[in-house]
């Protein structure tokens, strides 16, 4: 063995401790504890699937599973479209390109904490837009959304929309730029329309961009939790709660780590039966 | 329509015999265009209405927010709110204002991003140049953290830190912000080396240059752009926490997005919608200020993170 | 230099995960020699320089250096040095600092550095260079610092992989001379690495040359233009390429013939490197420029003629056959004419139909 190699092994050796320990070890611990009657202590007691039964009659988790499913569909389809639209607009040699390009992904700097509180703010019941529109003489506009229970959901996908179409932006963006300028001559020379060209021609080419940001926007859809907690704080009642945070609370408030564990290692199998195919594909992909 | 052709000066013979168009095509402005900018500028109106009613509310006063409206610029612009937000806004009973988040922030800032960079360059250098035995199997597993949710990893590491006698410390937070650093760290350093020309890697090593010398005095120059890059993606990151901070920094060094969830949800007396506002706006200002600053590397940024694989 | 710099590879096997790239290969190179190995892009030349610079590991044999068996020792303690095609220069160093670094790693005295970097910059004609940066040179300038860094190294062997072959044709000649010049002064075995028959020919003390995981012939440049060992190395070196008739040996065993529909090429004089076995089927070859016109028995029809400067190709067909021959460039042909040829038996090279092996 020659010495450099033992040095390139020394120089993993944080990562694969981390790897090891935190990534392997935690979660096994994380889906064993899951096994037994830990309230707020540990226990060792192993009670089998009772905790994720407990979880399927659970109406809170029930919630926040649903919720997870609308907020993501609708926030991650919104911010593509929202995301290309942009893009594409300003891909057509707008002027103050970086201007707009500045505006859009701004909000993207900033924490989902943030993000929440300007938009509980502004989506205030009493002093919020809806007072605007009664000033402005809009007697009748009537926007609550924010404690109303059936449509709660709805005012988080626009903060977070609002928080990450310009990442989609961006992305497209780069995508759009990276196409060959002929293909744009060669559209015009078969006298295809602008808007057709972007259908049939640049969105099939955009799909690596596109695969790119869903994944981001996906992962930001699964560790939602400071967006709920800062907006709503999972209310009105449990209506904007989501399982990020149904963890966190089990974990540190309610006392319950088994089911708070349970909850994760639902998450955890959920996740790893979409990413793992995706993964592998990606690596064969690579390889050929 | 009629198209005028331009482009022809007096006095200069014209080509062709008359009307035909000639010259440089006339710029007008359709339909299309006008509704192209139309979209733009509405969308961009909605973009920046939160951060104008965010600055417009935090420099009113508590009555001109009930009686005024929300998008009007303020009659009389304090600071006041600005001020009490950073030097004795409350959370609970105490009321030192934001400054403490912020200076907690700043200490657990710096450390996090130079340990989490380092220990992702190093880790990107190997796996790419050295690919050790089990090299993509590590990389494999630190790509899948990078989709799996926080909540899988955090209970056991609060016992294992806790333990260790890391909870609630600085230390511990450092450490917390390395561990989920690592995998787009390594990403990015291990897309930007693998771009590297693998001769480069072999002159220096014909050179007779070991494991750290290749690292320090070849790779490492080379990576100044991406390390740039990783600088602003980790610090944009780390400020932007609210999860890790909350769970392992402890009540001495909580963040300040977590100090500031504290004081707009502190339930002392009556909400000072402007206050509230000022301490979001003073916890943006940092992410704010990278963003405007860094400009087009802050995209670059965006691209490294996102290319996983 | 270390007094013995002679380079044998013996039985040496390398595969990426299951794809073999060279199978047990033996190669001799003697002490102060100039070895070509040429092949096609992807035969597994790089591979074998790497495994001789020790940068690539390889699975079985050995690789021995000035009489030291190096199979396991580092790149820097095998005394090569080494020039890469992209030039591989350190941006972010000086040319100075490029060629310096591997002297500063081992930690030579800062004078004979000096001495060492200042002596091979004047040699490739550098010296004002020394303090740019690689970016600010051209690249016929950067292949020279790239050249200039392995001579500091002041190494017995130099491995040159493909130096030229991002260079244009004029800077190429240019520097094919220069490495040719380099050669003969320093005495230093050199292994040089190409796809390029001209390069291989004009710098070649002998020629390596290599397909399918194997060196097919190893020879003088000689030996490889004039009597190929197979219709591999035939059709790869040499340009414009040989042609070839397909036909078969006559059946008088004492007066070998070629035949095919429209030829008859006596062999006498023929060197057979094996007893030819009558009525085998075999290709002969023959450069166009050996082709001879004429006072010949052979009819060719003139289907194309390609003016080259100093020459000129004509595509000719025989029968049902195509050839082509160098001719004169004031010869006056033209489409449609018809040619005597005659095919000298010294000249040609018969190989199995079956095998492509030379006979
Ligand atoms: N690191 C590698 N991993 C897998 N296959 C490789 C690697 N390097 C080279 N190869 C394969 O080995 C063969 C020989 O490569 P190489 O030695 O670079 O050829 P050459 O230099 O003659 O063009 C090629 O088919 C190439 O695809
Ligand atoms: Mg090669």
């Amino acid at each position: 063995m020659k010495s450099s190699h033992i040095n390139a092994q020394i120089a993993l050796l944080p990562a694969i401790l981390i790897a090891l320990v935190v990534y392997c070890g935690t979660t096994g611990w994380t889906i064993w504890i899951s096994f037994t009657n830990s309230r707020m202590l540990p226990s060792s007691v192993m009670v089998g699937w009772r905790n994720y039964l407990s979880l399927i009659g659970n109406e809170r988790w029930v919630v926040s599973v649903t919720n997870l499913f609308v907020f993501g569909a609708l926030f991650i389809s919104a911010a593509l479209v929202l995301g290309f639209l942009l893009a594409a607009m300003i891909d057509r040699h707008v002027r103050a390109e970086s201007l707009f390009r500045s505006v859009f992904l701004y909000p993207f700097s900033m924490s989902f904490i943030v993000t929440g509180l300007a938009w509980r703010w502004l989506l205030d019941p009493t002093l919020g837009i809806e007072k605007l529109a009664h000033a402005i003489g809009f007697s009748w506009f009537h926007f609550d959304w924010l404690v109303r229970p059936d449509r709660v959901i709805y005012t988080l996908v626009l903060a977070a929309v609002w928080h990450a179409a310009g990442l989609v932006m961006a992305i497209l963006l780069a995508g759009l730029r990276g196409i060959d300028g002929e293909i744009w001559k060669a559209a015009r020379v078969d006298g295809l329309p602008v808007w057709r060209t972007y259908i049939s021609v640049i969105l099939p080419m955009l799909t690596g961009s596109f695969a790119t940001a869903t994944l981001l926007l996906a992962t930001s859809v699964v560790r939602l939790y400071d967006l709920s907690v800062a907006m709503t704080n999972g209310g009105p009642g449990v209506a904007s709660e989501v399982p990020a945070k149904f963890v966190m609370d089990h974990l540190f408030e309610r006392a319950n780590v088994g089911l708070a564990t349970a909850a994760a290692s639902t998450m955890l199998v959920t996740i790893v039966a979409v990413a793992a195919p995706w993964l592998y594909y990606q690596q064969r992909g690579r390889r050929t | 329509m009629s198209t005028e052709p331009r482009g022809k000066r007096p006095g200069r013979p014209s080509i062709g015999s008359g009307n035909e168009p000639s010259g440089r095509r006339p710029q007008k402005m359709t339909t299309g265009r006008f509704g192209l900018y139309a979209f733009l500028v509405i969308t961009a109106a909605f973009f920046l209405t939160p951060l104008y009613v965010m600055l417009a509310t935090s420099l009113k006063s508590m009555p001109e927010i009930r009686e005024g409206n929300l998008l009007s610029w303020p009659i009389a612009p304090t600071v006041a709110a600005w001020v009490k937000a950073w030097s004795t806004a409350c959370t609970g009973l105490n009321c030192t204002g934001l400054q403490v988040g912020f200076m907690n922030s700043v200490r657990i800032l710096v450390p996090s991003v130079l340990l989490s960079i380092s220990v992702g360059a190093v880790t990107g250098y190997t796996l790419s140049f050295w690919r050790p035995r089990g090299a993509e199997i590590l990389f494999g597993a630190l790509m899948m953290v990078a989709f799996v949710p926080y909540q899988v990893f955090i209970y056991p590491l609060v016992r294992i830190f806790s333990y260790a006698g890391l909870n609630n410390s600085l230390a511990g937070i450092v450490v917390v912000h390395t561990i989920f650093g690592l995998p787009t760290m390594t990403l990015i350093f291990r897309n930007h080396f693998a771009a590297l020309p693998n001769e480069l890697f072999r002159a220096a090593r014909v050179d007779g240059a070991g494991f750290w010398r290749i690292f320090g005095q070849i790779m490492l120059p080379m990576a100044v752009p991406i390390i740039v890059v990783a600088m602003i993606l980790q610090v944009t990151g780390i400020w932007n926490d609210f999860i890790f901070g909350l769970v392992f920094a402890g009540r001495e060094n909580l963040p300040m997005t977590v100090q500031l969830n504290n004081i707009v949800n502190s339930t002392q007396g009556e909400r000072e919608y402007n206050v509230d506002m000022a301490a979001t706006m003073l916890t943006a200002l940092v992410p704010l200020a990278v963003y405007f600053f860094s400009g087009r590397w802050f995209v670059r940024g965006i691209a490294a993170g996102a290319v996983k694989g | 230099m270390p007094a013995r710099s002679d380079v044998s590879i013996r039985g040496v096997e390398i595969s990426y995960g299951p794809v073999r790239v060279l199978e047990r290969l033996d190669l001799e190179i003697a002490q102060s020699e100039f070895l070509v190995l040429l092949g096609p892009s992807g035969c597994g030349k790089s591979t074998l320089l790497n495994a001789i610079a020790g940068l690539t590991d390889v699975d079985d044999g050995q690789i021995w250096i000035g009489g030291t068996n190096v199979t396991w020792h580092e790149p820097k303690d095998r005394g090569i040095a080494m020039v890469f095609q992209s030039y591989a220069l350190y941006p972010r160093m000086t040319v100075r600092g490029n060629m310096s670094f591997g002297l500063r790693v081992a930690g030579a005295p800062k004078a004979d550095i000096e001495r060492r970097v200042r002596e091979a910059a004047e040699m490739l004609r550098i010296t004002d260079l020394l303090e740019r940066k690689p970016s600010e040179l051209s690249g016929g300038q950067r292949q020279r610092v790239a050249i200039g860094r392995a001579l500091v190294r002041d190494a017995g062997v130099f491995l040159l992989d493909e130096p030229l072959s991002n260079l244009d044709a004029q800077l190429r000649a240019e520097l094919r001379v220069e490495i040719k010049r380099l050669h003969q002064r320093l005495g230093a075995t050199m292994i040089y690495v190409t796809h390029d028959q001209i390069e291989a020919l004009t710098l070649a003390d002998r020629i390596a040359v290599m397909k399918d995981r194997r060196i097919q012939q190893l020879g003088s440049p000689d030996d490889v233009y004039l009597r190929p060992a197979n219709k591999f190395v035939a059709t790869f070196v040499g340009s414009p390429a040989m042609g070839f008739l397909l036909g078969k040996l006559g059946t008088d065993p004492s007066a070998p013939m070629f035949e095919a529909p429209g030829v008859k090429v006596p062999l006498t004089g023929y060197a057979f490197a094996e007893r030819p076995v009558a009525g085998q089927g075999v290709e002969l070859g023959i450069r166009p420029e050996h082709v001879l016109h004429g006072d010949g028995d052979i009819a060719a029809d003139v289907e194309m003629v390609e003016p080259m400067g100093s020459d000129k190709l004509a595509w000719l067909r025989i029968g049902e056959q195509p050839l082509s021959i160098r001719l004169p460039a004031e010869t006056p042909v033209a489409r449609g004419d018809r040619l005597h040829l005659k095919l000298p038996a010294h000249r040609l090279n018969l190989f199995d139909a079956a095998s492509g092996q030379r006979l």
